[in-house]
């Protein structure tokens, strides 16, 4: 499709880990190495969340395998003052904001909704499964930092399934409109459950931005460092006063949909194949090696933290039960009502 | 003593809100310079602002939706739905965050949000311009649910909304926009969650929310002639409900009637009786009746007095609940 082939995708660092662009993106050493690290992690949990649904220890999965670089590198372009709003697939992006993990994946042990942690702490809304909602949230959010005069943005992530949305739409005028700081971030992995992104729309997301008046960008989703930079970017230009930016990471859900879903019922392997070729960590160790950055110890080390990390957690979570059955009715209202507090009465008894 | 409209009150308690707590915004489609379709922003984008009073675009999901992220950075958000019919595309938002936000964050983040909400009928207006939209917001679990039928009560009710730490519904009743009390704007009175008795009898009690209350009081006069005199109970908050109070003045008589304009099935009324059953069983003279809008859309305007209950409809009530 020509519409396709219309919006060019920034890339620099190829599969092979060689630069084809700039990759002086103001990283230091350290930061730079850091990013493989949180991807490294990240990957590692992911793959024990999976095993620890199947042990019978989580509810359902939402898997991110391929798209660590996408969330690693937006996430880590945010700042302390900025925020967050998932949708339910970015435990990465929630491990770089430093959410508590332990907290995060009450979600998925099924101990409590969406918002097990303090959203407050880390800048990192609660998890939203409606797909879309999330985006006004966060323009709406940006709003009121623009109103306070913070110099802060807002970041939504949501998948390229969930821009069929009209809450998309919506979220994005309104964004233009009030130039709220809001970044509208794109992982478009392909698929939404089974449908490809062929049968979700017909152009491409990001050339939508030129409708509502802002920039759209199409990054490599794999390439961690031009994610990085595409989202510092429209975050520096969100907190001065530039208005909202529309960023379209190109990358793929390796694994299933959720633990719940055959992949295989829908999808071909060999497209799977390429895009392991993909990978935005080997990718990344790669051009970091080449660099003379990290090497076969360093790598060794952060594996080795990561499976102390991985076992912390698992012996954390593994231990939590259901909460207090009080918990039912005592966050719905500031101030319940009485139908609610003889309801809690008639089920709980006095305790 | 003062006289002032319904639109008047409600504009007044707008402006006290945005007076006293900087923090409130007022939003919606057409409140900035034109002061809202009914005029109920009048003046106050001028007096505050239009970083605190401002349009939004035609889109009632994003609306909802953004007062979810400005409650989250701190805000307090005071949303306009244009009109009962245009209300719904923001259901999505209402019922899966603003109701929710609070119990899925375990209390850490707190909903402070009102959504008016001008409803019901009987102003002769276009289709999706009548209709009675509060079994969908009492039904939601998480939200407050309030209806003024008076001025001076609108004020109050939307001061206490406002101020109110859960997110609020406010449906006002757009057919008495234009009515006028006598008396002090003040948010002292009863609260949310508190009915209040607007005429006393002891034949039948007629228990109604918003524009009906009013076909309520000149059924209640026409009965008066006939040595039937009614208890006219104004429910006020939907959400919290009043029970005691309903449950109070069905044993007081023994004899009830609700009113409602919305459609009969799953109406207010069911739970109204409901409650009088489990309450007030043994204390019933005669079956509880309804008096409602029929379980169909509502009509076009030449025909909308067909499906509003009349004073003739609610008096017939009455009287057939006294003669059981």
């Amino acid at each position: 499709m020509s519409s396709e082939n219309a919006v060019p995708i920034v890339q620099l660092i190829a599969p092979d880990g060689t630069a084809v662009g700039d990759t002086g993106v103001g990283l230091s050493d350290d930061q730079m190495r850091e990013l493989l690290r949180l991807m490294i992690r990240a990957r590692r949990l992911d793959r024990e969340c999976w095993a620890l649904q199947r042990q019978g220890e989580l509810t359902v999965y939402p898997p991110f395998e391929g798209q660590e670089a996408a969330q690693v590198g937006s996430a880590f372009a945010l700042g302390p003052a900025d925020f967050a709003f998932p949708s339910f697939r970015e435990l990465a992006a929630a491990i770089v904001r430093g959410v508590d993990v332990v907290e995060y994946l009450q979600y998925h042990r099924g101990t409590w909704h969406g918002g097990p942690y303090d959203p407050y702490a880390s800048g990192f809304a609660p998890i939203c499964v409606p797909v879309a909602t999330q985006i006004v949230h966060a323009v709406g959010w940006a709003i009121g930092a623009r109103l306070d005069g913070k110099a802060a943005c807002s970041l939504a992530y949501f998948g390229e399934g969930s821009a069929s949305e009209g809450d998309f739409h919506e979220a994005a005028n309104m964004a233009a409109v009030f130039g709220a700081p809001a970044i509208l971030f794109c992982q478009n992995n392909g698929w939404a459950i089974s449908v490809p992104s062929t049968e979700q729309f017909a152009a491409p997301i990001a050339a939508r931005a030129g409708g509502y008046g802002f920039p759209g960008v199409r990054v490599d989703g794999n390439d961690v460092l031009a994610v990085y930079a595409v989202t510092r970017e429209a975050a520096e230009r969100a907190r001065s006063g530039g208005g909202p930016t529309l960023i379209e990471a190109m990358t793929y859900r390796v694994g299933a949909h959720s633990t719940a879903d055959d992949a295989s019922r829908y999808r071909d392997e060999a497209e799977v194949e390429v895009w392991r070729a993909r990978d935005p960590i080997e990718r990344y160790r790669l051009h970091l090696a080449t660099r003379g950055l990290v090497d076969d110890a360093w790598i060794a080390g952060v594996d080795a933290d990561a499976e102390t990390w991985v076992a912390e957690i698992r012996a954390a979570l593994t231990v939590l039960d259901a909460p207090p059955a009080s918990e039912v009715f005592d966050h719905a209202f500031a101030e319940p009502p009485a139908t609610v507090l003889r309801q809690r009465e008639e089920l709980l008894g006095d305790g | 003593m003062a006289e002032h409209t319904m639109v008047a009150a409600l504009n007044a308690a707008l402006r006290g809100s945005l007076q006293e707590d900087p923090r409130t915004l007022v939003f919606g489609e057409d409140v900035g310079e034109l002061g809202g379709v009914f005029r109920v922003t009048e003046g106050l984008q001028r007096e505050f602002g239009r970083e605190r009073v401002f349009n939004t675009p035609i889109a009632e999901a994003g609306i909802a939706g953004i007062c979810v992220g400005l409650a989250m950075a701190g805000w307090r958000p005071v949303a306009e739905m244009q009109f009962d019919g245009f209300s719904y595309p923001a259901l999505d938002q209402v019922i899966g965050h603003v109701a929710k936000y609070r119990e899925r964050t375990r209390g850490r983040v707190a909903m402070p949000i009102t959504i008016r909400i001008p409803s019901f009928g009987g102003i002769r207006g276009k289709e999706h311009h009548g209709e009675s939209p509060e079994t969908y917001y009492v039904h939601t679990a998480g939200l407050k649910v309030l209806t003024p039928s008076t001025p001076l009560d609108a004020y109050r009710l939307l001061r206490l909304a406002i101020a109110d730490p859960d997110p609020v519904i406010v449906l006002e009743p757009k057919s008495r926009y234009w009515s006028k009390e006598e008396g002090e704007l003040t948010a002292e009175g009863p609260g949310i969650g508190r009915a209040r008795t607007l005429r006393e009898g002891s034949s039948c009690v007629l228990i109604s929310y918003g524009a009906m209350i009013q076909r309520c009081l000149e059924a209640a006069s026409v009965l008066e002639a006939e040595g039937v005199t009614c208890t006219v109970l104004d429910l006020r908050s939907l959400v919290p409900l009043d029970v005691e109070a309903i449950a109070g003045a069905a044993r007081s008589t023994g004899r009830v009637v609700v009113v409602h304009e919305a459609p009969m099935t799953l109406g207010m009324g069911a739970e109204i009786v409901a409650r009088i059953v489990e309450e007030a069983f043994d204390h019933l003279e005669a079956p509880v009746l309804r008096v409602t809008g029929p379980d169909v859309p509502y009509p076009p305007a030449s025909l909308e007095q067909v499906y509003l209950p009349s004073v003739e409809r609610i008096s017939a009530a009455v009287r057939k609940v006294v003669a059981y």
